[in-house]
């Protein structure tokens, strides 16, 4: 009789009599659905693509170069109690006001900014910048896979083979695999859990399902694999059903729903490692806004996602680390539309239990003249790779950093302290 | 290997055979004539009588043909292999390579229901006028503009509820520009699905995606209706310099690749030069007074390419903005400066000619980019068009490939296009590209030298390129038949086609191409999509190919008329092993692994899919689940 792997799952107890004769990939997603002693460590990657315009958003406003570049679009110094001000963080720096709800975590050191970060490939090309830093290269057009999947072929051959990898291992909320999860390693892309499913009888599932465990192409075959078992354990979790803890509301939008998701998938156990989003529409070169406009309603977003995900995931938020990056920043001067043309050197967040946080981090350029980049952007002092390589070293514990970003001196020594312990 | 030394060994003979032949059929057009006439002449090969000059020896004849209409065309409908069957393989394979000659009035009439289709780019900004200029002009805000459409199209009451996956007729309701975007995808898959022009079809996609142009970037959206239809179209079998000069000047490409905005940065200079001198006399002759222009801006082509870039719908998707000037000019008061842009030097070296391996250097993108300076448009927002600005171009020599190229003037470009077309890295690329579409992810060396020498022999004859490519043992060999993952637009083609499906509205036809992976005329990159397996297989695409296979078979996409019952005729549908046989039959032409076969068979066991008729002992099979179990096989997903 063949026992599919629906019953065999739900029998646990027989799953762990029949383990050795079993096919890998059974045994692997059983392993990866049991529940271990110590919880996995998660890194969540959100790519804000268009090149977000860190000036605004993380403000220096001790720079007087800040206010003279930037003549409509500037924040206005921190106030007490004008809610149309920055938000002061160190007497230097202030948050861009859209983004109060993440004063908190600030404040109570789970949110650590990198400023004046950004990738060294100098380009100012959507395309080539994002295709940069996706592949963690930046300057090679060649690479084939993206960093965070050699993150996980790295780490795939230290691991043995009973840790197993569950098909949620990494996962990108979007229709298509991004770039950043491009490669060999088993990676998942899922618009929204909830529609991962195929609407059939359960009979004519099964025998897709047969039908893919047979293929004769390998590459059906394989994924087919992957995807049943997905669905399986998705289905065990029941995703239409979820709500949001300790009263965390996430915004409407699509990048709130998918960070919804992301804690959903967190929650259910299922073997998340890697989580990628991304969010569109940092491409601001005309009405940027001040205060209020475009770009200000997108770091509204931003802000009750994160802070409806950090609530959301309450104790959990020790396991996870979360970190935005964007392909490259703007210019320090506003152009003749009240807008920003693209740059170098952005900000990046990184938010998460076992962050050292409240501080901004990397060395601080300057905004006078001299100290700009071509004269015109923020220059760049801290490399995106240091940032990744500490968290994918000391967070997920990789140490193949020559793997992850192969020609890249990760000394640990470069590192900048954004994690605690 | 045997096969592969007499192909080399043959190979000075086929070429010359085939540029007879397409001297003989171009000049007198006579198939009946010149058939017979190459077959007289060919050896006395293993290849059976049906297979005429085709050097078919691994496949049968069914076979041949299957692979034929999967190959060259989306697939076979039925009925479909039984007519070239009786028509001949290669009669049918010459008309489909001279698609000018087939009959496909039927086709033409579906598109009629696309009138954005006939329409110019200034019509189309017309017509569909971006939401922000609109909402301007009409002096509301873009919000309530966008409100007003959406009302217009949905009217009130019960109607309004109605969504376009209910209802997809009602697409002709939309007033915004999306509907151009979707017209044009609606008409690519109409003609997938009916054409009898197969081969152009696929050739359309397949030059498109080599000259790709993302939908998405600004005015680029009223501009690619007429960069497929004008540019692309015309050339998909003609020489390959036309189809790339018709690229090079189109809207769509200056503006997808920013060639518009590239300007010699000596030009400012120049033309300050030109203005002092002007003033000068000015001054000698009238005096000193201020002359302005009538909107009293000084006269300056700088100006005018930044207000056109204002102009250009919405400068927030500009990509690969050249970098302004630095400076601290009050806002508003700031001028940039443009300077040369290398994007499209870049990506016609890359992708449109020589390949990332040709031989160039970034030394030599540089001169390319110098020499396409001044290749402008004019009009963007009203009624845009090709034109060269000499005032922007630099009229330096420049060296590209070590050769120096001195005409000054839009004729540099020109010649550069010319010594691109002529070099051979640019024949091996496209005979890569091609076969790679038509043979084998990884195609034979030996297939791609022969396509890349006719490439040159003919100076980029793309009919005879695709012509050596068919009659290359390589193409009908057992390794490349069926080893082609389709790709989610074939697919979907495939699948409408294999079940006869009337397709009144193919919209949601799109949208699952969509999901399935592969947005229409909505690749970002200049890449286009990839010809690859691996980047079409994965979980979510595939999932979303078994649930469209499951909605196509169960007749639920709105404005798609699936008739199982004529399909599956001569069949007992109380006889599950019979539906079973003619559905695998009809759709995989009997070709399944005996693995599928089995699983399939035990589906039928299933009460789900025998219909519970209570009072009925001889239950009727639910046979769109056989069919939706069929087309999600993993066989259909090859091609």
């Amino acid at each position: 009789m063949e026992l599919t792997r629906r019953v065999f799952l739900k029998s646990s107890g027989i799953a762990l009599l029949g383990f050795s004769a079993l096919p890998g990939f059974l045994t692997r997603a059983v392993a990866a659905s049991q529940p271990t002693g110590s919880r996995r460590k998660i890194l969540v990657v959100l790519f804000q693509r268009g090149a977000l315009d860190g000036l605004n958003a993380v403000v220096p406003y001790g720079e007087t170069n800040y206010y003279r570049l930037r003549p409509t679009i500037a924040i206005p110094r921190p106030q007490r109690g004008n809610r149309e001000t920055a938000l002061d963080l160190d007497g230097f720096f202030g948050l861009h006001p859209a983004l109060e709800p993440l004063v908190p975590l600030f404040s109570n050191r789970e949110l650590a900014i990198v400023h004046a970060v950004g990738s060294p490939a100098y380009t100012r090309s959507h395309f080539d910048a994002q295709d940069y830093m996706e592949s963690g290269t930046p300057g090679q057009k060649s690479t084939v896979d993206g960093w965070l999947n050699r993150h996980l072929q790295a780490s795939d051959a230290e691991r043995s083979e009973q840790q197993g990898n569950s098909p949620f291992r990494a996962v990108a909320l979007s229709p298509a695999l991004p770039r950043t999860l491009a490669g060999a390693a088993p990676a998942v892309a899922l618009a929204d859990v909830r529609q991962f499913q195929v609407l059939a009888p359960q009979t004519v599932v099964g025998g897709f399902e047969t039908m893919y465990a047979q293929a004769v192409d390998q590459a059906l075959r394989g994924v087919g694999q992957e995807m049943f078992e997905a669905m399986d354990l998705l289905r065990r979790n029941n995703p239409a059903r979820y709500q949001p803890e300790n009263g965390a509301e996430y915004p409407r939008s699509r990048f709130g729903q998918s960070l919804l998701q992301v804690a959903q998938l967190i929650k259910a156990d299922i073997g998340l490692e890697c989580a990628f989003l991304d969010s569109g529409g940092w491409d601001h070169h005309v009405n940027e806004g001040g205060v209020q406009g475009p770009l200000a309603n997108l770091l509204r977003d931003l802000a009750q996602g994160l802070a409806a995900f950090h609530r959301d995931l309450g104790e959990r938020m020790d396991d996870v680390v979360l970190v935005t990056m964007s392909e490259f920043g703007r210019t320090v001067h506003e152009n003749g539309n009240r807008g920003t043309d693209h740059g170098t050197a952005t900000c990046f967040l990184v938010l998460g239990g076992t962050v050292r946080g409240g501080k901004v981090y990397g060395p601080w350029p300057g905004l006078d003249r001299g100290q700009l980049f071509e004269g015109r952007d923020l220059a760049l002092t801290t490399d995106f790779r240091v940032v990744l390589s500490e968290l994918i070293a000391r967070h997920l514990g990789n140490t193949r950093l020559d793997v992850v970003f192969p020609g890249f001196p990760a000394d640990p020594k470069s590192f900048l302290g954004l994690l605690r312990g | 290997m045997r096969t592969r030394n007499s192909v080399a060994g043959r190979r000075p003979f086929i070429s010359e055979r085939l540029l007879a032949a397409g001297l003989l059929l171009c000049g007198l057009g006579l198939l009946t004539l010149v058939v017979p006439c190459l077959r007289a002449q060919q050896p006395a090969a293993k290849a059976p009588a049906w297979a005429g000059r085709l050097p078919i020896t691994e496949l049968t004849e069914e076979e041949a043909i299957l692979h034929a209409l999967n190959r060259l065309g989306y697939g076979p409908r039925p009925g479909e292999v039984e007519r070239i069957r009786a028509q001949g393989l290669e009669t049918w394979i010459h008309a489909q390579l001279h698609p000018e000659q087939i009959h496909d009035a039927a086709v033409a009439r579906r598109l009629e229901r696309y009138p954005t289709l006939t329409m110019s780019s200034g019509q189309l900004l017309e017509e569909f006028p971006n939401p922000a200029r609109a909402a301007r002009r009409m002096g509301i805000s873009v919000e309530e503009y966008r409100r007003r459409m959406q009302e217009r199209r949905s009217g009130s009451g019960e109607a309004s509820r109605l969504t376009l996956a209910q209802d997809p007729t009602r697409y002709t309701e939309i007033r915004l520009p999306g509907r151009i975007t979707a017209e044009l995808a609606m008409a690519k898959l109409t003609r997938a699905i009916y054409s009898e022009r197969q081969l152009a079809e696929v050739l359309a996609d397949f030059w498109f995606n080599h000259f790709n142009v993302f939908a998405g970037k600004g005015a680029d959206r009223w501009l690619i209706t007429s960069y497929e239809r004008d540019a692309i179209r015309p050339h998909v079998l003609g020489k390959f310099r036309d189809l790339l000069g018709a690229t090079a000047e189109h809207p769509a490409m200056l503006f997808y690749l920013d060639n518009w905005l590239s300007v010699d940065p000596k030009a400012s200079e120049r033309l300050e030069q030109e203005l002092a001198r002007r003033r000068e006399l000015f001054r000698q002759r009238f005096g000193d007074a201020p002359r302005r222009s009538p909107r009293g801006e000084p006269f300056d082509p700088f100006f005018v390419v930044q207000r056109q870039g204002r102009m250009a719908n919405d400068p927030r998707q500009l990509d690969r903005q050249p970098p302004a000037v630095p400076g601290n000019l009050p806002a508003g008061q700031q001028r940039a400066r443009r300077g040369l842009n290398e994007n499209y030097a870049r990506e016609l070296l890359e992708l449109h000619t020589l390949g990332v391996d040709g031989g160039y250097t970034q030394q030599d993108i540089l001169e390319v980019a110098r020499a396409f300076t001044g290749w402008t448009l004019r009009a963007l927002s009203s009624d845009p068009e090709f034109y060269f600005d000499a005032r922007l171009h630099d009229p330096g020599e420049k060296v590209v490939l070590g050769q120096k190229i001195r005409h000054g003037g839009k004729k540099d470009g020109e010649a550069v296009l010319d010594l691109l077309v002529r070099h051979p890295s640019t024949a091996r690329f496209i005979a890569t590209k091609l076969a790679r579409r038509f043979v084998a992810d990884h195609p034979p060396d030996s297939l791609v030298a022969r396509m890349a020498e006719t490439f040159q022999k003919t100076d980029g004859e793309i009919r005879a390129v695709v012509q050596t490519m068919v009659y290359s043992p390589e193409f009908w060999s057992r390794q490349a038949y069926r080893a082609k993952i389709k790709k989610p637009f074939e697919l979907v083609a495939s699948a409408v086609r294999a079940l006869g499906a009337e397709v009144e509205v193919p919209l949601l036809l799109v949208s699952w191409v969509e999901r399935i992976g592969e947005p229409l005329y909505q690749c970002q990159p200049p890449t286009g999509y990839s010809d690859r397996a691996e980047a079409w297989v994965n979980t979510g695409a595939l999932l979303n190919r078994l649930n469209f296979a499951i909605a196509l078979a169960a007749n639920r996409l709105r404005g798609v008329r699936v008739d199982l019952s004529g399909l599956l005729a001569r069949t007992d549908p109380r006889d599950p092993r019979a539906v079973l046989d003619r559905a695998v039959e009809q759709f995989l032409a009997g070709q399944i692994a005996p693995e599928t076969r089995a699983t399939l068979e035990r589906q039928l066991e299933d009460p789900q899919v025998r219909q519970a008729v209570l009072d009925d002992p001889l239950r009727e099979i639910n046979t769109s689940l056989v069919v939706g179990l069929v087309l999600g096989a993993p066989e259909f997903q090859r091609r």
